[in-house]
């Protein structure tokens, strides 16, 4: 909350809360993304300055955007020198009513989101467009949630928006030929920013909660958004059902810890049964996808009372479902762990080695705990050394070091 | 509206021959072509499009000194060059990128999407 000074804890609440559905608002009044999020910006420095003496106002949101949306009509008021400029000013202006209420700001939300995830934007420019616009996140944060200098990251973020407004990318929601596979790209660009959080390649934090729980609320938006869409359904609730075990993820000396070894009274019961119910609905739904089968198996992981308990003859059917749906070698590795339970950890070697993923170094873990479990400690060893060299994480480095001193 | 320049790469030393090794198939690319420009003029996206001659035919000038300065050969010395381009007018990039798409697979090459500068 850099640009925020003073900001309490009330305003930062409606910071996180408000910021996209302002930007929103104004980017689809304006059709400038610069503008918006200028205008926003000072819209929340002014009310760190007012709220403090005059209170907050009833509708903070309200109050935000027609308070942004004023500051951007006198900025393209001051700003313009053509005639032209000043009739659509003056035109906007006329349908001004602060009482009315803030005309389908979901819509706009939904528009804004599809947009920062075009996919005519690299990947890593639309992860960013998303956290500053619609998360609210200021340029310094998402510099250091991936860890780049803050002046690539504005670079990143301003190019972006650029490219937006010179090659006319549209702002709207895509029609339903284009939606599937755009849908596709939004929900990537969210779980990607979770799995930065959930596990991050980089850096000193073996968790990032904050990207974690952003994430979170950006897929708890797109399903207020698109509460018909199963696969939006079932980011959700892998989301949640990870992160609902992120207390047991580490132990007292930041170390992972596997699933057969966390202390499951530290889950987050709420956020289990918030999921369960959403796996409940997509399998209702019965249009299985991706993130709904990823979600399935971890529903199932967390409905065991004990590792033992676990049904995984039911987790192995699901990574067989999901690999006819995206047959890639890391599902393939994925449902090996899988094939080690159900029929021992020899048929899963089988599996692993002939998977092509040697610069993955969860390939490498994977096969060092199957050698490791099959008594063939030297190959396991030289396995968790592959491993260790192609990860960063602290608590990974920790867990596989540990693993790999273990034995004999 | 906006103009787009959509314009065809291929390797600098690419011959026709190179680019279509099969002369039915090359037949075919600039059949699917010449079909892809009718629909654009149809559809009221077209505003100007050309094949070119190979780079090695260009001649760079330079006028900004006293005299003009000529020189053979290609401006650029990447590998690959310009072959040639569709000049189109689209409603924005989705529009815009459709038919790049549809470009690319008539003339059966990449293509790249570049947006002119507005007014």
């Amino acid at each position: 909350m850099n640009d925020l000074p003073g900001g309490d804890a009330a305003i930062e609440r409606v910071y996180r809360a408000e910021f996209g559905k302002v930007v929103a608002s104004l980017a689809g009044r304006f059709g400038s993304l610069d503008l918006a999020e200028e205008m926003t910006q000072e819209a929340f420095v002014e009310a760190v300055r007012r709220w403090p003496t005059e209170g907050v106002p009833p509708n903070p949101g309200g109050w935000l955007t027609v308070t942004a949306r004023n500051k951007a009509l006198d900025r393209l008021r001051r700003e313009s020198t053509r005639q032209a400029r000043h009739e659509e000013a003056d035109m906007l202006a006329a349908h001004e009513d602060p009482g009315a209420p803030v005309t389908s700001v979901t819509d706009e939300r939904l528009r804004l989101l599809f947009t920062c995830c075009h996919p005519a934007l690299a990947p890593e420019a639309q992860v960013a467009l998303t956290l500053r616009l619609l998360g609210g996140l200021t340029v310094p944060e998402v510099a250091n949630a991936f860890l780049v200098p803050e002046r690539t990251m504005a670079q990143r973020i301003t190019r972006a928006k650029r490219k937006i407004a010179a090659a006319n990318i549209p702002y709207r929601v895509p029609r339903d030929h284009e939606l599937p596979g755009r849908l596709r790209g939004v929900l990537a660009v969210i779980y990607l920013v979770f799995t930065e959080g959930h596990l991050p390649g980089s850096g000193e934090h073996g968790i990032r909660d904050d990207l974690c729980a952003e994430a979170i609320r950006l897929g708890r938006v797109l399903r207020e958004l698109m509460p018909d869409e199963p696969e939006v359904a079932g980011l959700l609730a892998l989301m949640l059902l990870t992160d609902a075990r992120r207390a047991a993820r580490l132990d007292a000396g930041g170390a992972l810890v596997t699933l057969d070894l966390q202390d499951r009274s530290l889950w987050d019961r709420e956020l289990i049964a918030e999921g369960h119910a959403l796996v409940r609905e997509c399998l209702r739904r019965n249009r299985p996808g991706h993130y709904q089968l990823l979600a399935a198996v971890n529903a199932v992981h967390t409905d065991a009372p004990a590792f033992a308990d676990t049904d995984w003859g039911q987790v192995l059917a699901l990574y067989d479902q999901l690999y006819a749906v995206t047959p890639t070698p890391v599902v393939a590795l994925n449902r090996a762990v899988a094939v080690a339970e159900v029929r021992g950890p020899a048929s899963a070697l089988a599996v692993v080695d002939a998977l092509d993923l040697d610069g993955y170094h969860p390939y490498h873990a994977t096969r060092a705990d199957l050698l490791r479990r099959l008594g063939r400690a030297p190959e396991a060893v030289a396995a968790y050394d592959r491993a260790l060299e192609l990860t960063a994480n602290p608590a990974e480095r920790a867990f596989l070091a540990g693993r790999r001193d273990a034995l004999p | 509206m906006t103009q787009y320049l959509l314009s065809v790469w291929h390797d600098r030393d690419a011959t026709p021959e190179d680019i279509y090794p099969d002369p039915a198939e090359r037949e075919a690319a600039y059949a699917a072509t010449g079909a892809f420009n009718e629909e654009l003029r149809t559809s009221g996206n077209w505003v100007f499009a050309g094949g070119l001659h190979s780079p090695n035919t260009a001649t760079v000038v330079d006028g900004t000194g006293n005299e003009p300065v000529t020189t053979d050969g290609p401006y650029s010395e990447a590998k690959e060059q310009m072959g040639g381009f569709w000049v189109i007018e689209a409603a924005d990039l989705d529009e815009a990128l459709a038919l790049a798409a549809r470009g690319s697979k008539a003339c059966r090459g990449r293509v790249e999407v570049r947006p002119f500068q507005g007014e």
